[in-house]
């Protein structure tokens, strides 16, 4: 009798024995999830991301937690969202829905600062491999120089499922810290007269067909080139062409408000769910982190540095701070753009022209992805 | 393949075609910009609206 009583309490104090005997790294990670509620709650940072993410990762790390083992909660959500791909897609037709390519449309050269804001990907992805991580983890690796946080979550999710949880913290972390990091490199990198020049607003040149027909040509032409990637620019442009189109204002709601928010809410716990301690708390999530700022800042600077060009090209016309926000953390980048012209010059409005370049970053992102794949793939290593 | 040898093919392929790419949707976004002009309204239109609000 007294043995049973012993055994029945044993199973419950089971969890403290785990905590106390090798439990650290559950301890570290509870650390973490405050830290990510703190920054959520307190500093509104990314808050549709990391409080999900960090209840994921709180409910994960509490000692003989079993919501990531078959049948827990999460490992459901995984299973149905994240292992076949679904949750990012449904995301990407929410920020479709949600996207004014009104802007890049108008001018369209500017979409080439998408290309350029992708630079930090591949020397990122150099760099991973120096750093002796797998062909396929440098590209997962590198794709957090997207800043684009679905598409990262994609990729790795497909090809380095080990690296998803580290990967996509990264990611969605700089995305937040975009307005921090960014206006250094930018000062850096343009004079006091580059940064004072105005761009006009021209009359309007975009008719409704050219909107209507926009998301179609961009999935014809890049499922043609990179046809790895037409999950990922098929359901961005899915959005967009039903907001484009005018005639399905309910999905276009549902897509960007009830799909995307309810999605949102699962794909942040199931990435917290990979957050266990015992396989995060590693020198290769260091080594993520810390790849994943350089793609950042490479990033930046190589838009600033194209901004400068075309300003030369276009005999001034062009200010290079827009370059900054050819990355895909929107609207975020675009606002550091118009904040830091403002700044310099208080009659100098550069955020339409920055938005410009932030949703050809957007695209930009996403076709990097696809060309990343398609030649993985054409290499016989995916 | 080597890992330097893939660095190296990915970071030319991949940064040539993004740019590749997005230089043929620049193109394309011209085409249909020409095709399909935006059509102001005139002002005998926008007296008539006007009239008629």
């Amino acid at each position: 009798m007294l043995e049973s009583i012993i055994q029945g309490l044993a199973g419950l104090t089971s969890g403290f024995e785990f905590l106390f005997t090798q439990g650290l790294p559950n301890i570290i990670m509870l650390c973490i999830a405050a830290v990510m509620f703190y920054l959520a709650i307190a500093k509104g940072v990314e808050p549709l991301l990391l409080l999900p993410i960090g209840f994921g990762c709180f409910l994960v790390n509490i000692p003989l937690s079993d919501v990531m083992h078959q049948g827990g909660i999460l490992k459901f959500l995984y299973d149905i969202g994240i292992e076949t791909e679904i949750f990012p897609l449904l995301i990407f037709v929410g920020i479709g829905a949600m996207t004014d390519f009104g802007p890049l449309l108008e001018n369209p050269k500017i979409l080439l600062f998408g290309a350029a804001g992708q630079f930090g990907i591949f020397l990122a992805l150099l760099l991973a491999l120096a750093l002796g991580f797998s062909k396929v983890e440098a590209v997962c690796i590198g794709i957090i120089g997207a800043c684009d946080g679905p598409t990262a979550i994609y990729v790795t999710a497909q090809y380095a499922p080990q690296l998803l949880g580290a990967v996509s913290v990264a990611a969605y972390s700089y995305m937040s810290l975009v307005p921090i990091i960014q206006p250094p490199i930018m000062r850096l990198l343009t004079t006091d007269k580059e940064r004072r020049i105005r761009m006009a607003l021209g009359k309007p040149t975009v008719s409704a067909r050219t909107r209507l027909l926009f998301p179609v040509v961009v999935t014809l032409a890049t499922g043609f080139i990179a046809p790895k990637g037409l999950p990922l620019m098929g359901m961005i442009m899915l959005g967009n062409f039903l907001k484009e189109s005018g005639v399905v204002s309910r999905l276009t709601g549902a897509s960007e408000n009830e799909i995307a928010n309810v999605v949102t809410l699962f794909l942040g716990l199931a990435i917290g769910g990979t957050m266990v301690g015992q396989k995060f708390l590693t020198v290769e999530t260091l080594g993520i982190f810390g790849l994943g700022f350089v793609a950042i800042c490479v990033d930046t600077a190589a838009g600033v540095l194209l901004g400068k060009l075309m300003c030369a090209l276009s005999g001034g016309k062009i200010n290079p701070l827009i370059g900054a926000a050819g990355i895909s953390a929107y609207p975020m980048a675009a606002r550091v753009a118009q904040v830091l012209g403002h700044k310099y010059d208080k009659q100098n409005f550069l955020l339409m022209h920055a938005m410009g370049a932030n949703t050809g970053g957007q695209i930009g992102s996403v076709v990097a992805a696809a060309v990343m794949l398609s030649v993985l793939q054409g290499m016989k290593l995916i | 393949m080597d890992n330097f040898t893939f660095g190296i093919t990915m970071t030319v392929v991949g940064t040539g075609a993004t740019f590749f790419i997005l230089g043929i949707l620049v193109f394309v976004i011209r085409l249909l910009k020409t095709a399909f002009p935006l059509s102001l309204p005139t002002e005998a239109e926008q007296k008539r609206q006007g009239g008629g609000a």
